[in-house]
């Protein structure tokens, strides 16, 4: 083909750049300021895609972001691959790759296409009807040929290579929508220079319909020219901030709308400091929407053929682009603004013919307009149906006769055809800020009634479709009495839901939803089986769905619903419109926050000590947390057995800095302290430490610690790792809100210590030569004692505690001298054969001593009495968090699960954590459960599996035998006494 | 997201806060004297209303401070906020616009 489809002169294209853009691999010529879309139809080209479930044949069919068919994957070279990208909306560079999707083997050759002939089976709700039997062969069969032969791109396989950014803005006013009502509002509004105005537009640059519009004056100057001039002025404010190629896709409470901004997909070559894209967070004290109007298709058989295209979308490739779509054009269409197109097609010395639905008394001022430039228009005819298959070649028309009816038919000979059945306001933001719809008859179309929030509508998104009036209410809203005098628009279309027909074309197809598929004979089947509300038919048939939303289909389905159940629009009701507005990538939802900065990680002082000597981490909330240190080929149960056997007969050493850590100081600590905690703790002498449980209101276990008493007016509270947050927010919510009277201050110092835990026999040992200001002995330094001093220098807070049974230290230093004191005790443990140990091993310590673990052995529904620990609770103590509700029916009643130890009968079985405990293996199923394994482990120090239980009335079934569910079937285990090493605590005080 | 004017810093995004519950549910001061099922009442029990309701909201990310918010739980309007330990103000709901 060698005649060009790119008109000599004309269009907003840079013809000082010319590119080439790639389309299945075929070079295409095209210029800086194409899109993919425009570059295609430039080239001829209208043929682009197969459609999602008929595999038919599809093109270009509008030139924005509604386009439902035009799906490209996208390769912008650089591992920049994507797919399922609207034509309309890629602006093409040098070396842009194109493809186009769901075919096999070729675009042109589908195989796929057998299912435009299997028509009758894919009908609305194919789904729930074709494969239901045999059942098991939908997972198996039908699913992956469906997933394979429906659907659209492929999902690249790569990471996103690209970068994403967030930005968070405050404006006196957000216009969205950047076309003449949009432009007079932000103009209105920002003439106060104090007063804040963003003004965001979608498109690459600000203008909307001006930037296709030719032939308007406004004001007696080219709309052009009074585009160029209205930017100059808004440029040239400092409180106007422009956001081009930037979609506001989300209208939240209070204001708040999500902006996506597009900022290096249309460069062949962007910096590398440009992220892709981002993501503007607007809080606005008013927000006017000017986001223009979608038109709608005419629906007829076989609408979809490459070549049909919207009327003004015609108008738009041939003034912006400068690209032909069509030699021999026919214009169908209900109404006015048709003509517009069909006049520039004319302009351009194109064949133009119109075929209006409308009969000529009906029609405007566009009418003469037209015959005055020579097009014929053949008033009162309807469209019955197309030729050609991957391009139009012919539109049949009929005329109708005073009833209505279709004559003969007649076949217009065409390359391309425009199609116009009026106009949808685009409500969609209105709509999701919850403002109300209401519905005009004279428009046929919602348009936005009440507001929810501080924002107003104006233009086209509230069916004004005059240009001199649009300017005029965007002016309005933004402040000014701004008038202008412009050249009146062609306004007005007669409402039609499906273009008369002769008989019952049974077997056509003509599609509401193109994206999606969906015929008007699919809508009256869901009708007539019964589907009535909207939201339902939009779910069975699926139109209105996927990329688009809809938005060139979904008052042509509304209208058709409402015609075949002889109601009203307004009694139908529309769906409802949700964020995205536009497809908005995920990346720009993530923002920063991938990879390492996906979640923040804590680490301890010691951490890198760890990492050099191999230990291997867990996650434990923030946490990197050494889990245990391998050496040589150890795995994970040889390295714990070594670091749990040496604690108990050496010396161990343990980073326990992730404790929660709370100071609780003022005049009122004590008491505050005594609210907080079951135990008392007004007696407790200075140098101290007690363990402590804390309930939350309900009586139920919160967290647990030790806390020391410092000075009688200062507490260092230890909690949970996990539970250091929620404890002091626990703890200032009572402060603030229940007891603001207490002299109390709550201070957060976890950070701000690390703690090394010293235990074993030789923990006395190796600690002697570092200290000289506290004296160790078991008489001066008792268990459960706390001291200040100093450990080789460096200020301590020394605890003498224990979470291992064994003789032990916690040493509490500044958090930077952390490892410089890890390294010292280490040093001078080597001759004691000192072995750091993880938090492996601290568990299986602990369990072995039936130490419990907040959120191990509880789970938010367990009282100190369920674990034994009942003498914790400070019975004479008037009142504290929780005490009411340990006298609640409920928690007082027997048969609640308590904790028990576990035997198993086979020693070397490790129970699963979790497993479910049974009386009576052979009873029938449902069986009757009564408890759960909570902490198992193989502990090398008994010799033996251990277990800790939760078992219902389990402090009564001591040498009972139970059953555990195990992977294998049940295993059967005696319930003991939840301790198994050192029952007498002696080693305590080595 | 909601914007939600803190007492103490002036208004900030949702995100900064927490949301506590039914507000001016003050803790018994002697709990021993209450039976079961004034207990449960005061544990359980709280009221859901649709229109006006008092919250607890605590500025989580920002001072940390707990105050009390009258939201309508129809239109997700916070029609005002005042300091914990303050009294629920007397408010006619105005039904315009929201900022």
């Amino acid at each position: 083909m060698t005649r060009s489809y790119r008109l000599p002169n004309g269009g907003r294209i840079d013809r000082s750049k010319p590119i080439i853009v790639h389309f299945n691999g075929r070079p295409l010529p095209a210029f800086e300021g194409d899109t993919a879309a425009s570059a295609l139809i430039a080239n001829g080209i209208h043929f682009v895609g197969r459609s999602f479930k008929y595999h038919r044949p599809r093109g270009i069919l509008s030139h924005g972001s509604d386009e439902p068919n035009a799906l490209l994957d996208v390769d912008r070279g650089r591992d920049r691959r994507d797919p399922n990208n609207r034509a309309t909306v890629v602006e093409a560079f040098d070396g842009l790759s194109l493809s186009s999707q769901n075919h096999w083997p070729s675009l042109g050759l589908d195989v796929g296409e057998i299912n435009n002939v299997l028509g009758s089976v894919f009908v609305a709700g194919f789904y729930y009807k074709t494969f239901m039997w045999p059942p098991t062969f939908w997972t198996k069969v039908y699913e992956p040929i469906i997933r394979r032969a429906a659907g659209l791109g492929e999902v690249p396989k790569k990471p996103d290579p690209d970068r994403y950014t967030q930005r968070h803005a405050h404006c006196e006013t957000l216009v969205v929508g950047a076309g003449p009502a949009g432009l007079a509002a932000a103009l209105a509004a920002s003439e106060n220079p104090k007063s804040r105005v963003i003004l965001c537009d979608e498109q690459s640059e600000p203008g909307g319909t001006l930037l296709h519009d030719m032939t308007s004056q406004i004001d007696g100057v080219s709309a052009q020219q009074w585009l160029t001039k209205a930017m100059a002025e808004l440029n040239a404010r400092p409180n106007v901030t422009i956001l081009s190629r930037t979609t506001a896709f989300g209208y939240f409470n209070h204001n708040h709308i999500a902006l996506a901004e597009r900022i290096t997909d249309h460069l062949r070559q962007p910096h590398a400091d440009l992220p892709r894209e981002r993501l503007w967070q607007v809080r606005a004290g008013r927000v006017i929407l000017a986001t223009g109007s979608h038109e709608r298709p005419l629906v007829f058989a076989n609408n979809d053929r490459p070549g049909i295209m919207l009327a003004e979308s015609l108008r738009c490739f041939i003034n912006r682009y400068a690209a032909v779509p069509g030699r021999q054009v026919v214009i169908a269409t209900s109404g006015a603004s048709a003509y517009a197109a069909a006049l520039d097609l004319k302009s351009a010395g194109l064949d133009v013919t119109i075929v209006d639905l409308r009969r000529e008394a009906d029609c405007g001022l566009e009418f003469k307009a037209a015959i005055h430039a020579g097009i014929e228009v053949l008033p009162a005819h309807t469209v019955i149906g197309t030729k050609g298959r991957t391009r139009v070649s012919g539109l049949i028309v009929a005329k109708l006769d005073d009833n209505g009816h279709p004559g003969a038919p007649r076949v217009l000979a065409c390359d391309c055809v425009g199609m116009s059945g009026g106009w949808t306001p685009a409500v969609h933001l209105h709509s999701q800020s919850r403002g109300k719809l209401t519905f005009d008859t004279l428009l046929d179309a919602f348009i936005p009634g009440h507001s929810a929030q501080n924002e107003t509508s104006v233009g086209s998104c509230r069916g004004i479709y005059d240009l001199a009036a649009c300017i005029a209410d965007g002016a309005q809203a933004g402040g000014s009495q701004l008038t202008v005098a412009a050249t009146n628009s062609f306004v007005g279309f007669q409402a039609v839901r499906s273009m008369p027909a002769p008989t019952d074309q049974g077997s056509v197809k003509a599609f509401i939803d193109f994206q999606n598929d969906v015929t008007a004979k699919d809508v009256k089947l869901a009708v007539r089986e019964g589907f009535e509300s909207i939201e339902h038919v939009k779910r069975y048939t699926t139109t209105g769905m996927a990329t688009d939303q809809g938005k060139t289909s979904n008052m042509n389905t509304l209208g058709l619903v409402a015609d075949e159940l002889g109601k009203q629009i307004p009694q139908i009701g529309t769906t409802t419109f949700r964020l995205p507005y536009t497809p908005v990538s995920f990346g720009s939802f993530a923002g920063a926050n991938r990879g390492d900065l996906f979640d923040p990680t804590r680490i301890t002082p010691m951490h890198d000590w760890a990492a050099r000597h191999g230990a291997t981490f867990e996650d434990v909330g923030l946490w990197k947390r050494a889990w245990y240190y391998p050496t040589g080929d150890e795995d994970m149960n040889a390295a714990v057995d070594r670091e749990t056997r040496a604690v108990r007969t050496n010396v161990g050493l343990f980073d326990a800095s992730t404790l929660g850590k709370i100071e609780v100081s003022g005049p009122d600590a004590a008491e505050f302290m005594n609210r907080i905690y079951t135990n008392a703790w007004a007696k407790l002498e200075p140098g101290r430490c007690r363990y402590g449980l804390m309930l939350k209101e309900d009586g139920y276990i919160m967290d647990d610690g030790v806390a020391a008493r410092l000075t009688p007016n200062l507490f260092h509270v230890t909690t949970t790792t996990g539970g250091a947050p929620r404890v002091l927010a626990h703890m200032e919510d009572y402060l603030q809100t229940e007891w603001p009277d207490l002299k109390v201050f709550l201070t957060s110092i976890t950070e701000q210590w690390a703690v090394i835990a010293l235990q074993g026999r030789h923990a006395r040992d190796i600690l002697a030569p570092l200290i000289s200001d506290i004296d160790l002995t078991e008489q001066a330094f008792p268990h459960m004692a706390v001291r200040t001093g100093h450990i080789s220098d460096v200020p301590c807070r020394l605890f003498r505690v224990s979470f291992t049974g064994e003789l032990g230290y916690e040493i509490n230093v500044p958090a930077d001298y952390g490892e410089a004191i890890w390294n010292m005790i280490y040093d001078g443990g080597q001759r004691f054969g000192i072995t750091p140990y993880g938090t492996e091993a601290m568990h299986v310590l602990r369990a072995e001593k039936g130490f419990i673990i907040v959120g191990q052995e509880t789970d938010g529904t367990v009282t100190p009495d369920d674990l034994g620990l009942g003498g914790l609770v400070g019975k004479a103590k008037r009142d504290f968090v929780g005490k009411r509700s340990l006298g609640r029916p409920d928690v007082v009643a027997a048969g609640r699960k308590q904790l028990v130890g576990l035997r198993t009968a086979n020693p070397a079985l490790v129970l699963d954590e979790g497993a479910q405990i049974v009386t009576d293996p052979n009873q029938p199923i449902p069986m009757k459960m009564i408890g759960h394994v909570t902490s198992s482990y193989m502990s090398g120090n008994v010799g033996r599996s251990i277990a800790l239980a939760m078992v219902t009335d389990g402090r009564r079934r001591i040498n009972e035998r139970l059953h555990v569910t195990t992977p294998a079937g049940f295993t059967e285990a005696t319930v003991v006494e939840p301790i198994f090493f050192d029952p007498e605590g002696v080693r305590l005080h080595a | 997201m909601l914007l939600i004017n803190c007492p103490h810093c002036g208004p900030r995004a949702e995100i900064e806060f927490r949301c506590g519950g039914e507000a001016h549910i003050a803790r018994p001061t002697d709990p021993s004297a209450l039976d079961d099922t004034a207990w449960a009442q005061f544990l359980f029990y709280r009221s859901s209303p649709k229109g006006e309701h008092a919250e607890r909201w605590n500025h989580t990310h920002g001072c940390q401070r707990w105050f009390n918010a009258v939201r309508d739980t129809v239109s997700d309007r916070i029609i005002t906020t005042y300091k914990s330990g303050e009294p629920r103000p007397d408010i006619t709901t105005n039904t315009t616009g929201e900022r």
